[in-house]
């Protein structure tokens, strides 16, 4: 029975090798270079002139006395396959590294293949917890290049949806940020009020999640029937019940012992690591391209652009509670002022004709039949569109030959950019405050890998 | 900040962008199609300008990625642009501005452009990716390694010449992938 026991120290050797990410990992501290390692250790503004300040941590002493912690790929409180390499000195953070990849399905390439009616399908995908952001996002590159007109009511819909997407996004925020730190009734109220939206939107677009939803030249359906009572019954409840969490999270000591002050990020810092959304406000400053960059109808609603002052985990937690808020505040706007009309533009060129058309009229079907297996061309150009999704600016790269399938399509993914931030949040911090840090930065990472 | 007009140019009809007093003499902007404007530097001049958009308030590089126009040498260009098959397109945001501005530089056949790492230290998972993507070469950057794919993975699968993957259907006994 010896066998066996040689076999597994076999496996072992194997399994090393074939986890292995070679020098995409967190290298020994001498063999590193000075910049990368002043990026792991979180030094981001040195480049300047600026010295690490009193958080800062000797990374002069030995290598022998650390260990390196993996964390992830497969971590409850990793939110899916981030894998973090932390060098750890005792209970505390010396550098960190994010490796990523797990998740790398090369949705960039398959948008190459697919027709521009197809791509929304494709990046719908990519940041799963706001597929309608995602949708909007390219919708919006693909509408600039096309010249097409979009209907109000078009974007107004396209703008409830999104707000609608950003409330089930946080919330789902809120719920694992709860379980995290040790709150699983946080866990079941978030994801209990998130069923709300997603039934909402299963009653309208047909799908819960990756809706497909919108579309370029408009919205996929018309708002189902009395959909203005489901809306409201959205917002009454879930704006209730904002209060309770507040009751549960925002006064509760451990909860606050464990936010506040914990792992600060200066604006400079957020600034020069290109980091947006919730993290980059929660420094105090307020961009939000919802208001500095409207797009949409968002110059004609009232909200106002949460910002934080210390930068620390609770403010990331606040801010995201009161967006919910602000969410809630734009909804009711829209239900008020939907302008009836159209859901989607009558060019032809990217709408297909009427049903009750088709069975009538050849023109109409063969017209059906080559915008969904052909598809439609787009003029060549290059174009950069961005809104803001609930984690930040997503943008999305297009580029145009001319053809029916985009030349390049590159999304910017606000959790991609906003991970280079976590080696900076750790710093210095303890174990149980790295579990916050990625909890506060909220990537997604269908969308950090595509 | 610059005082009005100062390095105006203008192509054309095309929209005015106010290039930065200090950014390298001959580059040549023009209108991109949509709303943004795009600046053509050489790779010399590259890091100078966007040098030059940093000091006159661009505080955040938001996008960097490259693309690979194989076969697409005629694409309109400005004049003076010598289009080469690798572009790397840089958006750079202003928040004091509220305005964008994008840098398009010709990285050559075999592209090798300088990092902005030391400008914008968050281009750093950008260039990665441009690199293990589509096999930039940034000269500069901390840690040039595969960000997405495996570290033992050959070939840089953005480009065009590299094929896309079919896995066959799996039906019953079928032979797998590999």
């Amino acid at each position: 029975m010896s066998e066996p026991t040689v076999r597994a120290a076999e496996r072992v050797d194997l399994l090393t090798a074939e986890t292995s990410e070679g020098a995409q990992e967190l290298q020994r501290r001498d063999l590193t270079p000075s910049n990368e390692l002043g990026r792991e250790v979180g030094a981001v503004l040195r480049l300047d002139g600026r010295v690490l300040d009193a958080r800062s941590i000797d990374v002069e002493r030995p290598d022998d006395e650390t260990m390196i912690l993996n964390m992830g790929p497969s971590h409850p409180s990793t939110h899916g396959v981030l894998r973090l390499m932390l060098e750890l000195d005792g209970e505390f953070v010396l550098r960190t590294k994010p490796v990523i990849g797990y998740l790398h399905t090369g949705m960039e390439k398959t948008g190459e293949e697919l027709s521009y009616v197809q791509g929304a399908t494709n990046v719908t995908r990519m940041d799963y917890l706001s597929p309608v952001i995602n949708e909007l996002s390219y919708s919006l590159a693909v509408e600039k290049l096309l010249g097409v007109e979009i209907p109000e009511r078009a974007t107004w819909i396209r703008m409830m949806m999104s707000e609608l997407n950003r409330i089930s996004s946080h919330l789902v925020w809120m719920a694992t940020n709860g379980m995290d730190l040790g709150s699983s009734s946080m866990m079941i109220y978030g994801l209990r009020e998130r069923e709300l939206v997603l039934a909402f939107f299963e009653k309208t677009a047909g799908l819960r999640m990756n809706l497909n939803y919108v579309r370029p030249g408009g919205v996929a359906a018309d708002l189902p029937d009395g959909w203005q009572d489901d809306v409201t019954v959205i917002c009454d409840t879930i704006y209730e019940r904002t209060f309770e969490y507040d009751q549960l999270l925002t006064g509760q000591p451990i909860f606050r012992q464990r936010m506040i002050g914990v792992a600060p990020i200066m604006a400079e810092e957020a600034l020069a690591l290109g980091v947006t959304g919730p993290l980059l406000r929660s420094t105090g400053v307020a961009w939000d391209l919802r208001r500095t960059m409207p797009y949409l109808a968002y110059d004609q609603v009232e909200f106002d652009v949460i910002v934080g002052t210390y930068g620390d985990n609770f403010d990331r937690y606040a801010i995201r509670l009161n967006e919910i808020r602000e969410s809630i505040r734009i909804v009711r706007q829209c239900v008020e002022m939907m302008p009836a009309g159209d859901y989607r533009s009558q060019d032809p060129k990217v709408t297909p004709p009427p049903r009750a058309r088709i069975g009538e009229s050849m023109e109409a079907l063969i017209h059906h039949f080559k915008l969904f297996t052909e598809g439609f061309r787009v003029p060549a150009g290059e174009v950069y569109s961005a809104v803001e999704s609930p984690r930040g600016e997503l943008g999305c790269y297009l580029v145009a030959d001319g053809g029916a399938k985009p030349w390049r399509i590159h999304v910017r993914a606000p959790s991609f950019v906003n991970l280079q931030a976590v080696p900076l949040l750790m710093r210095g911090g303890s174990i149980s405050d790295a579990i916050t840090v990625i909890s506060t930065v909220d990537p997604v990472l269908g969308e950090v890998d595509r | 900040m610059d005082a009005p007009g100062a390095g105006r140019r203008q192509t054309g009809d095309a929209q005015v962008i106010d290039l930065p007093v200090d950014a390298p003499a001959g580059v040549i902007v023009a209108d991109a199609p949509a709303t943004d404007v795009a600046c053509f530097p050489t790779r010399d001049q590259y890091v100078a300008l966007v040098a030059a958009f940093k000091a006159s308030g661009y505080e955040m590089c938001s996008d960097l990625c490259a693309v690979d126009y194989l076969g697409h040498d005629d694409r309109p260009l400005p004049e003076g642009v010598a289009a080469t098959r690798f572009e790397v397109v840089v958006n750079l945001l202003s928040l004091t501005k509220r305005s964008r501005v994008r840098v398009r530089v010709q990285a050559g056949d075999a592209p090798e452009v300088d990092s902005l790492f030391a400008l914008y230290p968050g281009v750093e998972a950008m260039e990665r990716e441009a690199f293990d993507l589509m096999g930039v070469i940034f000269h500069g950057h901390p840690d040039l390694t595969r960000i997405l794919m495996p570290e033992d993975w050959e070939g840089h699968p953005l480009r065009k010449d590299y094929a896309v993957g079919r896995v066959p259907v799996q039906f019953k006994e079928a032979p797998g992938p590999r």
